[in-house]
């Protein structure tokens, strides 16, 4: 069977001070199905205090009939039209009258701000300054639990910390073989380009080496850290948070940071110096494999390697990844701890984490870099 | 009606459910008849929710198949499960709302999926959905932002949005007070009777079963297969089995009476 296209007709009748809304044909095809801001207007003329339905030529309905017919009545109602929904088919009665049942919320909602809205520098401060304070009560809750953990008093697991030590070491080791091998051979080939024009190929072996020891081994490890344990730190904890864990750790009596901040940093701190040994062993061997492509014998190679390396590289290296563990671990538990209860604040605590382990690395490599250049060491 | 008469709509044939060599529950075969408020009961890891998500195609029979309209879904292929799945409306035991999204854009994204509405017959049609769940005017809040019934009822509006023909709850009155859940039984009762569609719903809450379901299947954990299919009240008088009688009117210990 063919029923014509959607349609309404408003029909008003001044002397019985009704308004009759005449809905004919098939109400399925979107395309075809009229629109309320197309009856909208002629509602807003009416002058009369009553609206009934006819529905004797109406066809297949659907859903959008249902919204339609929702629209007209709540604007009317809005407007003080009684509107009577007799007419209507038996279902869609129905229908609009649970719709109607609970009358609509009305959200006091601040005013959108426009795009070209600035924030007030004050503001910024403000926000800036409450992140700060934040930061340190964290940094300050850690070294309280750090006292506790000292004085035997502290409620950290043992076997947490043997857990997450396994993860960010032994778990590791794959994707540090493989970075710091290339790390090392890229240091090689930037030294092999420059030092073979000055007839000084086998300083290759002096540049990875103290390039290694002293900056690459400990920021690239730490950089891989930061983007594997670190984000996994915020997620853990994020969703510890979302799942109410943490809530529950808290009315354990248990303090959250000795319970699970306090092993996870601890972890990171042992793993990362060993990380970073491991890791300088391997680029030293992938600068040895641009070497060998230059012609320097592997004798050559590690003869003048061993003379370069000095305590003093070695020490500052792992001062370095020292300070690294502690700053990735606190940016990753802290996102993590203050992450929003749902799985978007989970991603935003994770995304937090890495953005702000980095920035702490670069600042502390430099500030670290600059005291040891005036100390001469 | 006998039941000759009425349309099956859903039917179980012989369904195995496992894990692994782990064996769920066995021989399950039943029919859903259209128009059913069809409840799947039984103690706890009997195994209800598992059947749901076979039903869903979430996991997949051991043995067996599930026939919906006469079509095995078990033995279709992916295009044509998601085309049988487009008439499911699916609410999960936590609601399943995208939190990130308001209830506005939950409800929007099956409608912008799989339909050709305008821009703005979506906002209509929003509205009147979220309205039919007395959620009218909350379309700007996310679901972190209002109270646990009130997210299931927005998920359960995210569900009928595409007015589908078969609706399935995961225990839709889960963690809400005895009124709100009450609410939601009468809100599921009306809707269905309204849009004419078959529910198939997984509860253990007894006031629930006898206030909505006419027909029910009941799994039972001992010996892995259903043990009793009918109407909840009559299981209640005339089951024949002792299990199925206690559990419809919460007597204590098996054996007991039986």
């Amino acid at each position: 069977m063919n029923q014509p296209a959607a349609g309404f007709e408003l029909d008003t009748d001044k002397a019985s001070n009704t308004a009759t809304l005449r809905l004919y044909g098939s109400w399925v095809d979107a395309a075809s199905v009229p629109e309320f801001r197309d009856v909208r207007a002629q509602l807003t003329a009416l002058t009369v205090d009553n609206l009934h339905f006819d529905c004797d030529e109406l066809g297949d309905w659907t859903t959008l009939l249902m919204s339609f017919l929702l629209s007209c009545a709540s604007y009317c109602e809005e407007r003080g039209v009684a509107v009577d929904t007799e007419g209507l088919p038996e279902n869609a009665r129905r229908l609009l009258s649970i719709a109607t049942s609970v009358p609509a919320h009305q959200r006091q909602q601040p005013a959108p701000q426009p795009w070209w809205h600035v924030r007030s520098p004050s503001e910024a401060l403000r926000e800036l300054l409450d992140d700060l304070r934040v930061s340190l009560a964290f940094f300050g809750d850690i070294c309280i639990a750090l006292g506790a953990l000292i004085a035997g008093k502290a409620n950290t697991r043992f076997a947490d910390f043997r857990t997450f030590c396994y993860q960010s070491g032994p778990d590791a080791f794959a994707i540090i073989s493989l970075t710091s091998v290339l790390v090392g051979m890229i240091l090689g080939y930037l030294g092999a380009v420059q030092l073979q024009q000055f007839g000084a190929g086998i300083y290759v072996a002096d540049l990875v080496t103290i390039g290694l020891l002293r900056e690459m081994g400990p920021l690239m490890t730490a950089i891989v850290m930061a983007g594997r344990t670190g984000a996994a730190y915020a997620a853990q904890l994020g969703t510890m948070q979302a799942s109410e864990e943490i809530d529950a750790v808290r009315t354990l009596g248990v303090s959250p940071i000795e319970f699970l901040v306090i092993p996870r940093i601890l972890a990171l701190v042992v793993t990362m110096p060993l990380l970073t040994i491991y890791a300088n062993l391997l680029g030293i061997v992938g600068g040895g494999i641009v070497a060998g492509g230059m012609g320097i014998s592997l004798l050559q190679y590690s003869s003048q390697a061993g003379a370069a390396v000095s305590i003093a590289h070695i020490g500052i290296g792992l001062l370095k990844s020292l300070v690294f563990a502690v700053l990735i671990a606190i940016a990753g538990c802290r996102s993590g701890m203050q992450s929003g209860r749902n799985s978007a604040g989970v991603g935003r605590a994770a995304t937090e984490a890495v953005v702000t382990a980095l920035v702490y690395l670069i600042v502390a490599d430099a500030s670290i870099n600059i005291l040891f250049q005036h100390l001469g060491i | 009606m006998t039941d000759d008469e009425r349309e099956v709509h859903i039917e179980v044939r012989e369904l195995t459910m496992a894990f692994g060599s782990n064996v769920i529950q066995r021989d399950l075969s039943f029919p859903v008849y259209r128009g059913d408020i069809f409840v799947i009961m039984g103690g706890s890891g009997c195994g209800k929710s598992t059947l749901l998500k076979h039903m869903l195609g979430l996991l997949e029979p051991a043995a067996g198949e599930i026939l919906y309209t006469g079509t095995s879904f078990t033995h279709a292929s992916s295009e044509e499960r998601d085309a049988m799945r487009r008439s499911w409306g699916i609410t999960y035991q936590s609601g399943g709302l995208f939190s990130a999204m308001t209830l506005e854009q939950n409800v929007s994204l099956p409608l912008q999926l799989y339909t050709d509405y305008t821009a703005a017959q979506i906002r209509d049609v929003v509205r009147y959905k979220l309205s039919l769940v007395g959620l009218g005017g909350f379309e700007s809040y996310y679901p972190s932002e209002i109270s646990g019934g009130m997210n299931k009822r927005a998920a359960l509006a995210r569900a009928i949005a595409l007015d589908p023909q078969i609706l399935f709850f995961d225990e839709p009155s889960a963690g809400l007070d005895p009124i709100s859940s009450r609410l939601l039984d009468d809100l599921i009762l009306q809707l269905t009777e309204s849009i004419g569609a078959t529910v198939v719903m997984v509860t253990h809450e007894l006031p629930s079963i006898f206030a909505i379901a006419n027909n029910s299947v009941y799994l039972d954990a001992s010996t892995r297969t259903m043990i009793g299919y009918g109407d909840p009240k009559q299981l209640r008088e005339h089951s024949e089995e002792a299990v199925v009688r206690q559990f419809l009117t919460r007597s204590a210990a098996a054996g007991e009476t039986g």
